[in-house]
């Protein structure tokens, strides 16, 4: 395990790791936010055709997936905002047209699948110097705008209406998160591959929202969590081959642990929205209140038989299914 | 500005959607410190009109200036409050009542720069106003529907408007919350803001009221003072049996043990 970590090109494969699991969760948030989870997907689908067209042109595939997964997250935006396609359609679109382009493209160039391959489910262990650098670029600048400009990016997502009144440029925010998606799928193809990379993105989200209440420990947790599965996933990649002499790719081993992670918060959440519910049974303040001409008989106390319920700084009583309080000459509902 | 000029003036206003008239020749003129209130049947653009006069639905004619200044020029964003109609505040990301409440005031913060004292301060005493202050720090989701009407005008306060649009604040929202409604847009207006409502039903808040207009197909019908709706319930023991606003509209078998008496 020790040796492992001596390579120099496990080295660099933890950095690419680390950085792309810090990224990736950040946009994933604002795309879980808005209900775009599959935005990652479709992007990573189009990336394909651009890798392609890198194969084929003889550019570095990493630049021209970037070029063309820009272009497809503001073609996918400007439909969006047109409405005159559905979001989710737009999205299948890209889906078929960038998996299909690709592959034609591939084959166009005469590149064997191998190739195509790599970018597929990713090839980390592989990365160059120049591509750990790009790499730690690309994340900075994603960590930056998406940590840095998270109250303007959280109001767009939230409320688009209000957020238009309140004088922002929702169109350029919307954009914004669009093209640092386009970006995070360019950086995580090389970790966990273009079919796997909405994964980082999105599961982390799904795994910390579970225990957080707010938006900023939303973030915060699943960055935690993104990093942790690409450090973590890549390690536990590298010792199962290691141990058992067999070749296990590292980039579904971090999408499984990251998934691992939510199947372990989800019970906690679920226990957590349980117990938050029953935290206040009935809305506070009183409902209309009932004259108390059905009490002739008695007054509500320790042995009316009436089952008694404590509530703030006084005492209900159950009657009909209704709480009673007293409150002068006759019982509120409670 | 003098302090009598309009905050809102809407000249010969229209919109259409989609090539369809939905407002035609609105005359509107709001003045400082008015509470006003846009009734009218579903589909008379009330709406559309508050849309308008937000900037959020560009006039096909028609002038409107907010504040003196037309609306093609306007930047003084802060000066606007402005409260969506939505049935919730809880999107796909959990969030916290006082970060919603603290996007209100992005119209007083500048980019890249963190929440100062001020800003915080701001958001306190906006949830304080709508009695919220504990919730502060729990999920927006865990809210009922009528509470997070509640945070979402807490969020329209907390950037200190002068000048707030309501679009039906009290649609689906329990008895006691419309009253806790009431009374924050009681204080806020008598502390001088502007309020233009749109609401379906005045509730607790009738008392407000010191305007109404009613639009009926796209066209105002009505402007002056307010009118009298309904017998003013919201009293501390009013019928028990009537707190529908639509007498007709309740399910018999919720009330099997009474005379339906309509």
């Amino acid at each position: 395990m020790i040796d492992l970590l001596g390579y120099p090109f496990m080295q660099r494969a933890l950095i690419a790791a680390f950085v792309t699991g810090l990224a990736a969760p950040v946009i994933g948030t604002y795309l879980v936010q808005r209900r775009l989870a599959l935005l990652g997907d479709g992007l990573g689908h189009v990336a394909v055709t651009g890798v392609a067209l890198g194969l084929l042109t003889g550019f570095a595939p990493t630049w021209t997936a970037v070029v063309v997964a820009v272009l497809g997250a503001i073609a996918i935006e400007v439909i969006r905002e047109r409405g005159s396609t559905s979001g989710d359609l737009a999205l299948a679109l890209l889906f078929y047209g960038g998996l299909a382009g690709g592959v034609m493209i591939t084959g166009l160039a005469g590149q064997s699948a191998a190739k195509l391959q790599q970018y597929l489910f990713g090839s980390i262990t592989a990365i160059s110097v120049t591509d750990v650098w790009f790499t730690i670029g690309l994340a900075a600048l994603i960590l930056l705008l998406g940590v840095g400009l998270l109250p303007q990016l959280f109001t767009v997502a939230q409320d688009q209406d209000f957020a238009k009144v309140a004088g922002l440029d929702v169109r350029a925010y919307n954009l914004l998160v669009a093209v640092l998606a386009a970006v995070t799928v360019t950086i995580a193809m090389r970790t966990v591959g273009l079919l796997l990379v909405s994964a980082l993105m999105i599961v982390p989200v799904a795994a910390s929202q579970q225990l957080a209440r707010s938006f900023r420990a939303t973030l915060g947790g699943a960055v935690v969590v993104g990093a942790g599965a690409g450090v973590g996933g890549l390690l536990l990649a590298g010792w199962i081959s290691v141990r058992h002499d067999a070749s296990v790719a590292p980039g579904p081993t971090i999408v499984l642990l990251a998934l691992a992670c939510f199947v372990a918060t989800w019970p906690v959440g679920a226990w957590l929205r349980h117990r938050d519910r029953l935290r206040q049974p009935f809305p506070a303040g009183a409902v209309a209140p009932l004259e108390a001409t059905d009490h002739d008989d008695h007054d509500h106390g320790p042995a009316c038989g009436h089952l008694a319920v404590p509530h703030d700084d006084h005492v209900d009583y159950v009657h009909d299914g209704h709480r009673h309080a007293r409150h002068g000459e006759h019982y509120d509902e409670h | 500005m003098s302090t009598t000029s309009p905050v809102v003036e809407l000249r010969d206003g229209a919109v259409a959607i989609a090539g369809r008239p939905i407002l035609r020749h609105v005359d509107l003129t709001v003045r400082p410190g008015e509470f006003l209130t846009l009734l009218g049947p579903n589909g008379s653009g009330k709406s559309t009109l508050v849309r308008a006069l937000t900037g959020l639905r560009p006039l096909t004619l028609g002038s409107l200036s907010l504040f003196g200044t037309p609306i093609a020029e306007f930047r003084d964003h802060h000066r606007l409050g402005f409260v969506p109609q939505r049935a919730s505040a809880a999107s796909g990301v959990p969030a916290s009542v006082a970060e919603v409440v603290a996007s209100g005031r992005l119209t007083r913060r500048r980019l890249l720069r963190p929440a100062g004292r001020a800003d915080r301060a701001a958001v306190t005493s906006a949830l304080e106003l709508v009695g919220l202050a504990d919730r502060a720090r729990d999920s927006v989701a865990t809210l009922s529907g009528g509470q997070q009407q509640r945070v979402l005008i807490a969020r329209a306060l907390a950037g200190e408007p002068e000048l707030f649009f309501l679009d039906e604040p009290t649609a689906g929202v329990d008895l006691p919350n419309q009253r806790a409604l009431a009374e924050a847009l009681g204080t806020l207006s008598s502390t001088g803001s502007t309020i233009v409502l749109v609401t379906h039903e005045l509730g607790p808040l009738a008392p407000l009221v010191d305007r109404t207009v009613v639009l009926r197909d796209g066209r105002i019908v009505y402007d002056g003072a307010p009118l009298q709706l309904d017998d003013a319930h919201g009293h501390h023991h009013p019928d028990p049996r009537r707190t529908d606003h639509h007498p007709g509209v309740v399910a018999p078998l919720d009330r099997t043990g009474e005379d339906a008496d309509w």
